[in-house]
């Protein structure tokens, strides 16, 4: 949302939780299976990320930058008081729900093992950020998608609609969105106030790879969860701190380096060290 | 057969007054050069014509449809392509995506990329090049080239020469040529009142908003366009206008 419309969705983290909850009640309540539920929760997902644009973010954007802010930070409020009206302050997972999986891996040596989860989640985000970049490079609705961020005026003098385009970005958004939180909830637990630390783990996450770039939001993640498992092997509160840590690195060094992106700065340092 | 018709448009830029009561037509396969000095309204009136910028009065037709309330992407499928100034070209996509997107008009005809590369042979060996590392006249004939693309009756052209050497306006102009006489409807910004005066068979000249003169090119002097260009005709009392 933040390429295409320049809005920053502080409802992120707190859609991924209603996703989760989504999955939750068809598993618990329906005994479908989240992965089954995915198909029936993501395209949900996404006809409400149509509508959230269309009579919401889409007017807000009228009246300048912050009100689109104001706008998304008051729509995670309702979600996360919805849900604890709903679900209480219980925590749940999807982990129950997939058998076997939640703590399947496979042994690599005697003393490492790869969870098979963890494995399926990284291999998911890479194919969903493929679909995307190929969509976005190879179609002719990708190319309306890129001119529309780029340019809306100038797409629309070219008979592109930049309020479908608006909403079908929302709408994919959505969609990966519930991916999110279908692996929050199957490798963790979450309950309804989850959302806020789910939302900074994603703006951590954005920062470190680049704003606005596909795959730089993947690496940005990686470096993350890096940082998170450092600090978690140092100490037992270390999890969050090790991420903090990782991102004002990365923070500081974009403000002393300004304009480089994470290649040119790898390649200058690799250049310093040889 | 009116291809454009303006009527009494206004419209505004904030409390400015940019383009005051201007009205005029430009029959079907016409060629109507807009001349004026900076700020004189040329660009907000062809913005307001693409459906760019709001009017704030008044009427404009596409034949005989009125598309004053339509947004600018519902006029250009309706068949107006506006190449704006400063071509404003997608400038980290390739001149083969800039083209195709063209196309995002859905309107059938002629022009397809081969037909674009054929016009302007400068753009074959760049067809993959990012649109932002191409020289001043191939992103000109880029922005040609996706106006094109979506099979315009009605072709708005601002300020091609803008940023342009005398030698490469030369060359964008040589290459629309063919365009010029080919039944499409032109409706052209120019500043240089000699290469306005040539491709041109009606002449609009504003100043300040309004239009100031409107005559056959045919029909009226260099030294008419510039008295009306610098408004001296207008401080004497005398307006000349054509209807």
């Amino acid at each position: 949302m933040f390429s295409v419309m320049r809005i920053i969705n502080l409802a992120h983290g707190s859609l991924a939780v209603l996703a989760a909850f989504a999955l939750f009640v068809l598993a618990d309540q329906f005994g479908i299976s989240p992965f089954l539920g995915l198909l029936i929760v993501t395209p949900a997902m996404a006809v409400v990320g149509w509508l959230l644009q269309i009579f919401i973010l889409e007017r807000a954007s009228r009246a300048g930058r912050l009100v689109p802010i104001l706008a998304t930070f008051g729509l995670s409020i309702l979600i996360d008081n919805v849900l604890f009206q709903q679900f209480g302050a219980n925590t749940r997972s999807l982990a129950p729900y997939i058998g076997d999986l939640a703590f399947d891996s496979w042994q690599i040596t005697d003393d490492i093992a790869v969870g098979k989860l963890a494995v399926l989640t990284l291999a998911a985000a890479i194919a969903i950020l493929g679909a995307i970049q190929l969509f976005l490079n190879f179609t002719q609705l990708g190319r309306a998608v890129r001119a529309t961020a780029d340019d809306a005026d100038t797409a629309g003098l070219l008979g592109i609609d930049a309020r479908k385009i608006n909403a079908l970005a929302t709408a994919v958004g959505m969609a990966t969105v519930t991916l999110a939180g279908a692996a929050l909830g199957m490798r963790a637990t979450f309950d309804a106030y989850s959302g806020g630390l789910q939302l900074l783990f994603a703006f951590e996450a954005a920062v470190i790879g680049g704003a606005g770039s596909v795959w730089g939001t993947l690496f940005g993640g990686i470096i993350l969860a890096l940082g998170q498992s450092v600090g978690a092997t140092i100490a037992p509160q270390g999890f969050l701190i090790g991420g903090h840590v990782a991102f004002f690195l990365v923070l500081f060094a974009r403000l002393t380096f300004p304009g480089s992106t994470l290649r040119s700065f790898v390649a200058g340092a690799l250049r310093g060290a040889s | 057969m009116t291809a454009l018709a303006v009527e009494h448009l206004d419209a505004h830029h904030g409390q400015l007054h940019a383009v005051r009561d201007v009205s005029f037509t430009v029959r079907s396969g016409g060629r109507l050069v807009l001349i004026g000095a900076n700020g004189a309204g040329k660009t907000t009136l062809l913005r307001a014509i693409a459906g760019a910028h709001p009017a704030s009065g008044g009427r404009v037709l596409l034949g005989d449809a009125d598309v004053t309330a339509l947004p600018a992407n519902r006029r250009a499928a309706l068949g107006v392509a506006l190449v704006p100034e400063g071509r404003r070209l997608f400038a980290d996509m390739t001149v083969e995506e800039n083209l195709l997107l063209g196309r995002m008009t859905g309107r059938k005809g002629t022009w397809n990329v081969e037909r674009v590369l054929e016009t302007f042979p400068n753009l074959r060996p760049r067809f993959k090049a990012r649109a932002g590392d191409l020289s001043g006249g191939e992103q000109q004939a880029t922005a040609i080239g996706r106006a094109l693309m979506g099979n315009p009756d009605v072709l708005l052209l601002d300020e091609l020469s803008l940023g342009l050497s005398p030698l490469v306006v030369d060359r964008v102009y040589e290459s629309l040529d063919a365009l010029m006489h080919s039944g499409t409807t032109i409706v052209l910004v120019e500043q240089d009142l000699s290469r306005a005066l040539a491709v041109a068979d009606m002449v609009v000249c504003m100043l300040e908003g309004r239009v100031v003169l409107e005559s056959p090119a045919a029909d009226v002097s260099r030294e008419q366009v510039t008295e009306a260009y610098f408004g001296l005709r207008r401080e004497s009392g005398a307006m000349e206008a054509v209807s």
